[in-house]
């Protein structure tokens, strides 16, 4: 009884949702604020002082110049521009391809590729990385060939996915067929049908599966931390992680960098942020 | 309408997607569960055949049931904090209140960063003189290891998996919550019903099927955990935070036991799969068209 009335009288109004919707917020972002505060802290500061404090009283941007000076964080970026921006290609034209004659043609074994496609779904990319490894070492996809062969390795697992193939497929469902007849009839062969007439049609899927595929892309570790040997190939996230390894326990440094490799990704989510949170795309990103 | 593909057109048009799916998919599968055949361990270049022995001594070996026990410990604890409080939010959220789009983004944002640079925010939190420990012994207590006290190294983990998970979790939660009626609010309105009634009456069985939807989806997450553990604690202190996946990675490339980690991938690939199929046939159905 005491425990409904305390309920009953939870209103809710708009102070206290702010005051809780503010809390949230502030535990969202407060590991960032913690780094970013440590990251600014000169030598003349002991980070680990209590009472802690956030902002800094020795105030540098030394540790952002130190740090920029020993890892080329210049090139693991453009590696990871490369590796996501090949993903993002190759699932774009792939999945397009392969969604088209699964909402628009007629063809023996429809069904069984159907539902193949779909059980890929189910099969978590953890559990079979280990062959994954070895046939792309049998492919010579690794970086102690080329750097080439290592970005195509690096690429090659996450060319498509199920998920864009049936997003893309969702897409062509939706044009009305008159649009194929008309094209043909002027005189369209079913190739030039698909890259001119259809693909335009349907570019906001295409975005929508170029954002969330970059942004997977973008943030994928498990995978580059297992095939790549040479530092000068690491993409950011792999770099990122061996800053624990190269400054052992210089905070301020690991704590520069970690803010550093992030500022790409806030710029493109911050650009983008419609596409996150509208909850259209709900249930895009995450594997 | 005419035929105007020709009778190679659907063939030739799967055929790129098909190739990366065959080379990257069924072959790896099947050779998952081929190796699990192998004994590895003596040499790596010759492997033999033994039958079923990597599975017996995976039943038999006590760390496998340790990684178990902290799979599902793992799951047991993200999934229902995963499942419910970022529906509060949402709903907290869904209110016509200003500011909606800044809260959106801060709490979206945890999502969009990389998890290694989260997992290294956390480390950094959780340090021996770190800012938690300030709080902890300000309250009163004496410093906790987080990540070097095996009592709480897994724990100190889920954290980090939950914190990230909440801004995802709420944007599903508000895609859904755009679908309930709004009569029903308006009604328990003029009926005086509490925040919590209201929500309890109109809103959960409204979004049951969201609610099931992220509760599969989630511990489907939670089961392939990797970069949480591989940054901030790799598996230690004393297996006390090791997972399934950073247990296939340990053995496979860096004990070099292929055999060995490939029954335990399976036994990964059993358990996912018996989640992602209740997934797409209870839940997805529609988006699939079954």
């Amino acid at each position: 009884m005491i425990c409904k009335n305390i309920f009953s009288k939870i209103k809710f109004d708009k102070i206290s949702t702010h005051i809780i919707l503010i809390f949230v917020s502030l535990l969202s972002i407060f590991p960032f604020i913690w780094l970013i505060s440590t990251s600014l802290k000169g030598s003349g500061e002991n980070i680990f002082a209590y009472p802690p404090t956030i902002i800094p009283k020795d105030f540098t941007f030394e540790n952002y110049i130190g740090v920029w000076d020993k890892v080329d964080f210049i090139g693991y970026f453009v590696n990871s521009m490369i590796v996501a921006g090949g993903t993002v290609l190759l699932n774009l034209i792939l999945s397009a391809m392969a969604g088209y004659p699964l909402a628009r043609m007629e063809f023996k074994g429809k069904k069984i590729t159907f539902f193949s496609i779909l059980a890929t779904i189910m099969i978590p990319f953890q559990a079979i990385m280990l062959p994954v490894y070895l046939i792309t070492l049998k492919l010579h996809l690794v970086d102690s060939v080329s750097n080439m062969a290592g970005f195509i390795g690096l690429i090659m697992p996450f060319a498509v996915s199920a998920f864009g193939i049936f997003l893309m497929r969702q897409a062509f469902l939706g044009i009305p067929k008159e649009m194929e007849e008309a094209a043909i009839v002027d005189g369209c062969n079913v190739w030039q049908l698909f890259w001119k007439v259809l693909l335009p049609m349907v570019k906001p899927s295409l975005a929508v599966l170029a954002i969330f595929t970059f942004i997977g892309s973008w943030g994928e570790f498990l995978w580059p931390s297992i095939v790549l040997t040479k530092e000068s190939m690491y993409t950011l996230p792999v770099g990122v992680n061996n800053l624990q390894g190269m400054f052992s326990s210089n905070w301020r440094f690991i704590a520069a960098g970690s803010i550093l490799s992030t500022i790409p990704i806030l710029i493109f989510f911050l650009c983008m942020q419609r596409y996150f949170i509208s909850g259209e795309n709900e249930g895009a990103v995450k594997g | 309408m005419f035929k105007y593909y020709g009778k190679y057109a659907p063939y030739l048009f799967l055929l790129p997607a098909a190739l990366i799916l065959l080379v990257f998919f069924f072959i790896p599968f099947f050779q998952t569960v081929y190796l699990s055949f192998f004994d590895y361990s003596s040499s790596i270049y010759s492997p033999s055949a033994i039958g079923i022995d990597n599975y017996t001594k995976l039943f038999h070996s006590p760390v496998f049931y340790k990684v178990m026990w902290n799979t599902f410990l793992y799951l047991f604890i993200a999934v229902p904090i995963l499942a419910i409080f970022p529906l509060f939010v949402a709903i907290l959220i869904n209110q016509k209140i200003r500011g909606v789009t800044l809260y959106k983004i801060l709490i979206y944002l945890p999502v969009i960063v990389s998890i290694v640079v989260a997992a290294i925010a956390f480390k950094w939190l959780y340090a021996d003189q770190g800012i938690l420990n300030y709080i902890v012994t300000k309250l009163g207590f004496e410093p906790i290891g987080w990540l070097t006290d095996p009592k709480w190294a897994l724990l100190s983990v889920v954290i980090v998996t939950i914190w990230k998970g909440i801004g995802y979790y709420m944007i599903i939660y508000l895609a859904a919550l755009m679908s309930v009626p709004q009569e029903l609010y308006e009604a328990c309105d003029i009926d005086g019903a509490s925040f919590l009634r209201k929500h309890l009456t109109v809103t959960i069985p409204h979004i049951m099927p969201t609610i099931a939807l992220v509760t599969t989806i989630s511990a489907i997450s939670a089961m392939k955990v990797f970069a949480e553990i591989y940054v901030m604690t790799k598996g230690g202190p004393l297996n006390s935070s090791k997972t399934i996946v950073y247990y296939i990675y340990e053995r496979a490339f860096e004990n070099l036991d292929l055999g060995y980690a490939s029954a335990m991938a399976v036994v990964l690939l059993v358990i996912v799969m018996a989640f992602s199929l209740v997934n797409i046939l209870c839940f997805e159905r529609k988006k699939y068209d079954l």
